[in-house]
């Protein structure tokens, strides 16, 4: 059996346009009327008043009008908009010459803005799998302290609606398994990812961005697992590179490791939130940081490839400059790096190996990856000498050579250090590819910052990750 | 209000924990270096008491430190010992 369905607003002027010709429609056929705005649009016929939207959006009506035609109870074609021929090829009535051939439809009313994640919320529950948890008369900002959700500031209440709005954010399917998140190895899912996302206030457009940063942390050479138990004070930090760097506003200029950019700011803490939530991992019970830092509230920042003269990190580790990569690195948080007298690029790298030579211990060598990010005042001294990125690396590991004898235990008076045997070797600072360099900060300031890695680093703990950020 | 659960939604088994020995004669007692500098001094001095309490011991030493022992570790320690020790050094 063949029935029509229209589904119309009144709002629209295609719709006003047929409005005469729906009781001729209805008389010739079995026709259903939906209207989204109005129980008294079209006149003269019987029309089902959509005032929730439920019809249409399960519909799936994106224009109006739009006609369907359902055989047998299931949908077997459908016209957007008027489409003259079209609909008297479908409904096998002649329609006058005072018609146009065509005119496009309007919006369903079902994507206005906002509207689908809070119909989808509404109509069509099963797309999400979490528990669903309900509190009466609770101070919502108070429930994520209460269930142990929070970081120590407040989270997001993760609503339905709210976590059907971050899914928007990617096509990938709510119930698809990214992997196992320690310590507790539970599993994850897009959807979890999502709720946590919402916790620490991204935008849905940022949700690329944390997947491939929970993905890329989820990899087993970045030893996710020990970072999160170890008694040092690291966690994991994110940056960004390519044009969704850009496209999502993310801060690599003035103040870039600092607060004031949401996308920064609330990327790195998804993270965080995640394997809290997800995988168990809470200060005080695996978490097992004697100090921890800072930046394991939240640490991402986007490297500035823009003005650079450098390859950027991405295009070192094997992208192209028109991939969008999230690189996670073991962080501790920054130290600065004052020298606002040296002109010449070995005079200002002297003072940057001079900073790289302490982090973690004066005689510690081979433990910890760095990353030295280059402010662009910095930078212009080397660009103006023609020194790329490697060049200075290159010097400064040199530079990094230290004699055995100044690295053993006991020298300077100090019991730290390496076994006394390795007093006649030379070695160097950092593992190779322990060095890293990117170029972030404000224009004005002869400054330049050094995160230092964890002190596990390489094989025996973790290294540097990157993946391609995947949109949609 | 309503919430989606943010957590993994785990529900872990709660677990009675073997019953402990009586005794260390004749037990076999695995002992476990996670690989930590001066986890060897730690457990040496273990092993020594342990012996003279007419205990068996069994070495083991995880790959590192920084990641859970292998599965394979963990079934021949369980297969192998009638208990283990565990040695966190530094």
């Amino acid at each position: 059996m063949t029935e029509l369905r229209l589904v119309m607003k009144q709002g629209c002027e295609t719709c006003l346009m047929i409005e005469p010709l729906v009781a001729e429609i209805a008389e010739a056929h079995n026709l259903e009327v939906i209207c989204q705005d109005s129980p008294d649009f079209p006149a003269d016929v019987p029309v089902i008043f959509d005032k929730s939207l439920e019809q249409s959006f399960k519909l799936d009506i994106e224009i109006v009008p739009t006609l369907i035609v359902m055989r047998d109870g299931e949908e077997s074609s459908r016209i957007f908009g008027w489409d003259k021929t079209a609909w008297s090829a479908m409904l096998g009535l002649e329609f006058g010459t005072n018609l146009p051939e065509f005119r496009p439809g309007c919006g369903s009313m079902t994507h206005d803005p906002g509207r689908q994640a809070q119909l989808a919320a509404l109509f069509a529950p099963e797309r999400l799998s979490s528990r669903r948890l309900t509190f009466d008369h609770s101070d919502e900002l108070e429930i994520g302290y209460d269930l142990g959700w929070s970081d120590g500031l407040p989270v997001v209440p993760p609503t339905p609606e709210r976590v059907m709005r971050m899914l928007e954010g990617t096509h990938r399917e709510p119930g698809e398994v990214i992997g196992r998140v320690p310590p507790d190895y539970a599993v994850c899912t897009v959807e979890k990812i999502a709720i946590n996302a919402v916790l620490a206030g991204c935008l849905p457009e940022y949700l690329p961005v944390v997947i491939t940063a929970v993905e890329a942390v989820l990899e087993d050479q970045f030893c996710m697992h020990g970072l999160l138990a170890t008694t040092y004070f690291s966690g994991p930090l994110l940056i960004v590179n390519g044009p969704v760097s850009r496209s999502i506003g993310m801060n690599s200029g003035g103040n870039a490791l600092g607060q004031g950019n949401r996308a920064n700011a609330t990327i790195g803490r998804a993270l965080q939130l995640l394997i809290r939530n997800v995988g168990g991992g809470k200060p005080g019970g695996v978490d097992r940081a004697a100090l921890g830092n800072p930046g394991k509230y939240t640490f991402c920042f986007a490297e500035d490839e823009v003005n650079s003269c450098w390859e950027s990190l991405a295009v070192e580790r094997g992208f192209s400059k028109e991939t969008s990569t999230v690189t996670v690195f073991a962080a501790d948080g920054m130290q600065g790096l004052v020298d606002q007298k040296s002109r010449t690029p070995e005079s200002l790298g002297r003072s940057m190996a001079s900073g790289l030579r302490v982090i973690g211990h004066p005689k510690m060598v081979m433990g910890s990856d760095a990353f030295l990010v280059v402010s662009p005042e910095h930078e212009r001294v080397f660009r103006e000498a023609g020194w790329s990125k490697q060049d200075l690396k290159s010097f400064l590991l040199d530079l990094l050579m230290i004699p055995g004898e100044e690295l053993i235990q006991g020298a300077d008076g100090i019991a730290e250090g390496v076994p006394v045997g390795l007093s006649n070797k030379t070695l160097c600072k950092f593992r190779p590819e322990g060095l890293n360099i990117v170029r972030a900060g404000g224009r004005a300031g002869l400054f330049s910052a050094i995160i230092a890695g964890w002190g596990a680093s390489g094989s025996m703990g973790s290294v540097p990750v990157t993946r391609e950020i995947v949109l949609g | 209000m309503e919430l989606l659960d943010p957590t993994s939604e785990l529900q872990p088994e709660g677990r009675q924990p073997l019953p402990r020995l009586n005794h260390l004669a004749g037990k076999t007692i695995g002992l476990l270096d996670i690989s930590k500098p001066r986890g060897d001094v730690f457990i040496d001095r273990i092993e020594d008491l342990l012996l003279q309490h007419g205990a068996k011991t069994k070495r083991f030493k995880k790959p590192t430190f920084t990641r859970v022992a292998p599965d394979a570790l963990r079934q021949e320690i369980a297969g192998s010992c009638d208990a283990v020790l565990e040695a966190l050094a530094d």
